[in-house]
């Protein structure tokens, strides 16, 4: 137990230590953090008459940015796949950030479903009479907290046999890791059947929505992850290779392909058959009765998952300088396309023909990149505190013994 | 904000710690670092300050059991309490009831197209009844300006304003929850804040909602409102007569809708929207009571229900007549029921 705290204790600390840019990025993320705090305290103070959300539009830029990020916590497993399923080793020494970015995704996740809540002091309530099964937001709640429970485990365990210098035993944490996989999928399903199980809202009451749901999310995520990486790669000196990363472009190149097949799908169902309950997704795509709100987002975000699909099928996307290109363009155009272009369209126009469009105010947003900022703080201690960890270069040895604390801190400095 | 500059200086002292010694500056640099850290997370948190203590949920309210497992003398206690709050909000003494659904009783809602003119005396009645909030506004009946040969909702209009109705080329169709037999706004309610009535009525523990607001994206009729501001009402408006599932005051982010006036018809008066109709447009009853004239009209009349396609069985319907159509004798002679739109 002592052991464990002292492990917590070093990690904490050495979440504090690193050069001049690390500062810098951390109380940036920090102050942004705070930017949010004051944001939400308002909106705690004045209702969600802060938001731009309506009776009309009742869910806006919260549910679409957790949307979009349940989707980024599929990067975990589609690291996990290929290292245990497949025996595919490169990616063998970098699951660990896939797994650390799904319990930080999953973290914000929560964060952006509590900011939505209008009496979140009645968070109990929950527990107290739990509509299982027949809702499917109980579901979710089972499923998301699954998910980080499971990570945090397979990292925690990980991490804390490197800190005590023994071999982890795969019994501990294989099987979780097999369990995660599942769940992985398991989560966006239940977060799309959110949505697909509203006969009232015909925009999601599609059977396509959940495994386009997946395609996208398993695009997204690895594309993420590409970046993490090469970041990693540069400021610490854990190794990441260039085969690690192309396999990882294998991946999203697959998941574009599948989900530019089926936008087009949904596109030709939508409009060829063109009866009335197409209106949602002319207003998403063309605009209604005059108004073009979400248009210039929606082109946007087709274009750019085109460009990236296209430029993943070229071999030129092998560099990786393109294949940066590629990652952003994917993740901007997911976020467009799940986030306002999944969420917002379906309540416009509303069941009763009514449209009002929605715009999201400067509190909603500031909540958002509040939140945002507490993923990104999150996710960079926790590759921080793993990096040196996982190499050996902090563990409770060293701290025990005594000549080996002058290296650690020498170590630690060039972090 | 400070932090940037504050923390810089700290880079060279990072070492382990134990091994440094706390010398002045350093105890110095730390606090200032510490103090600007707490000011700042202060200064985060500083809204909080216009807080209303009414809006903190007392140690009471935030022990409060779900309704259905309140027992009689839980409910007396909880009665009083919202009279407490009812009169330190308002300066209004009002009385709770909590009627019971009656035996054998299933109430449903006729509206007759052919007589409404689009008054809209249904929706501010409902208002006042209802204690619905002023400002935001908050009204649960919404009438569309229908198109003539379409009863399409998505061509209707929702903000028609002429000094005079009916409009003799449009038709009217007020809308107000449907009192479903399969709710989908029950089945997503993650916490059961949500349910339905023996009586067939689906009604709110405004203290249960968590304001997750699913069941709004649920409904397929729009019929449910969420409280995005602390609701407004003027004291002199206040309906004092109100019940723990229908027309108590809400607070700010908690879900409402219609209840067909349940604290009216579960005690035998009719739903204030009917009471107020001038052109008797409205009929409700108690449809397993073959007397009752819902249960005529679902015999006789050619009904319509909205959506039926969703497949949710509303208990509210519309239904057509040949006599008395306003489009068979103009109204415009007969009565002073044309009413400028409120």
């Amino acid at each position: 137990m002592k052991k464990y705290l002292t492990f917590l204790y070093d990690c904490f600390r050495l979440s504090f230590v690193g050069d001049w840019r690390y500062h810098l990025w951390m109380t940036s993320l920090t102050v942004l953090t705070l930017v949010g705090v004051y944001a939400y305290c308002q909106q705690l103070v004045h209702g969600l008459v802060t938001t731009g959300m309506t009776d009309q539009v009742s869910w806006g830029l919260y549910i679409a940015n957790f949307t979009y990020l349940v989707g980024l916590a599929a990067a975990a497993a589609m690291l996990v796949i290929p290292v245990y399923v497949y025996r595919n080793l490169h990616l063998h020494d970098v699951v660990i950030f896939g797994e650390l970015l799904a319990v930080a995704v999953i973290i914000m996740c929560l964060l952006f479903v509590t900011v939505d809540l209008g009496r979140p002091d009645r968070f109990m309530h929950l527990l107290w009479r739990f509509n299982f099964p027949l809702s499917m937001l109980t579901w979710d709640v089972i499923a998301l907290n699954g998910y980080l429970l499971l990570n945090l485990h397979i990292c925690g365990y990980l991490i804390y046999c490197a800190y005590c210098g023994r071999r982890p035993s795969p019994l501990f944490y294989v099987p979780f890791v097999f369990i995660a996989i599942v769940w992985a999928v398991s989560i966006h399903t239940v977060t799309a059947f959110l949505y697909v199980g509203l006969g009232g809202r015909p925009f999601w009451n599609s059977a396509i929505i959940a495994p386009r749901f997946l395609a996208s999310a398993f695009a997204a995520g690895p594309a993420f992850i590409i970046l993490t990486l090469q970041i990693v790669r540069k400021y610490t000196r854990h190794e990441v290779s260039d085969e690690a990363l192309l396999t990882l472009r294998r991946i999203i190149q697959v998941a574009m392909l599948i989900n530019m097949f089926l936008l087009v799908c949904e596109i030709f169902t939508e409009f060829y058959t063109d009866s009335a309950h197409v209106a949602s997704a002319r207003y998403l795509y063309f605009g209604l009765h005059g108004h073009r709100a979400l248009i210039p987002w929606i082109w946007t975000a087709i274009a750019m998952n085109a460009v990236a699909t296209i430029l993943l099928v070229l071999p030129a996307s092998r560099g990786l300088k393109l294949l940066n290109l590629v990652c952003v363009l994917a993740i901007v155009g997911i976020w467009i396309e799940k986030g306002m272009g999944l969420i917002v369209p379906a309540f416009i126009p509303t069941p009763l023909g009514e449209v009002v469009e929605y715009v999201p105010t400067w509190h909603e947003i500031l909540i958002c990149l509040g939140i945002w900022a507490v993923g990104l703080l999150i996710y960079t201690i926790f590759v921080r505190v793993s990096v040196p960890v996982l190499a050996g270069e902090v563990t409770y040895q060293r701290r025990a013994g005594g000549p080996d604390r002058e290296r650690l801190s020498t170590s630690e400095a060039t972090y | 904000m400070s932090d940037p500059h504050a923390q810089r200086p700290e880079d060279k002292s990072a070492v382990p710690s134990d091994q440094t010694t706390w010398t002045r500056r350093r105890f110095l640099s730390r606090s200032v670092v510490a103090l600007a850290g707490m000011s700042a997370v202060a200064g985060a948190m500083s809204p909080l300050r216009h807080l209303d203590p009414q809006d903190l949920p007392s140690l009471d309210e935030f022990l409060q059991k779900h309704y259905k497992e309140m027992t009689p003398q839980d409910k007396e206690q909880v009665f009083a309490r919202i009279t407490q709050s009812v009169q330190t909000r308002f300066g209004v003494d009002a009385t709770v009831s909590d009627p019971p659904p009656l035996e054998d009783v299933e109430f449903v809602y006729g509206l007759n197209l052919s007589r409404c003119i689009g008054c809209r005396r249904c929706v501010h009645a409902c208002v006042e009844e209802n204690n619905q909030s002023r400002a935001p506004e908050i009204q649960y009946i919404r009438v569309l300006e229908m198109e003539k040969g379409s009863i399409n909702v998505e061509s209707s209009e929702h903000h028609y304003d002429p000094p005079l109705v009916p409009n003799p080329d449009k038709y009217y169709m007020p809308v107000q929850c449907h009192q479903c037999a399969k709710p989908p706004c029950v089945k997503v309610c993650p916490v059961e804040a949500t349910w339905q009535e023996p009586d067939g009525i689906t009604v709110i523990d405004y203290d249960w909602c968590i304001g997750c607001r699913y069941c709004e994206a649920a409904c397929p009729y729009w019929a449910r409102r969420f409280n995005f501001a602390e609701p407004q009402i003027p004291s002199e408006e206040l309906n004092p007569e109100v019940g723990y599932l229908s027309n108590r005051p809400r607070n700010k982010g908690v879900m409402e809708k219609c209840t067909f006036c349940l604290h009216r018809v579960r005690q035998g008066r009719l739903p204030a929207c009917l009471e107020v109709c001038p052109t008797g447009s409205r009929k409700f009853g108690n449809v397993r009571d073959p007397a009752s004239e819902v249960a005529y009209i679902l015999r006789h009349k050619r009904v319509y229900v909205l959506k039926e396609d969703v497949g949710t069985v509303p208990r509210f319907f519309y239904y057509f007549d040949e006599r008395g159509s306003r489009y068979r004798e103009p109204m415009v002679e007969k009565s002073g029921a044309q009413e400028g739109t409120g």
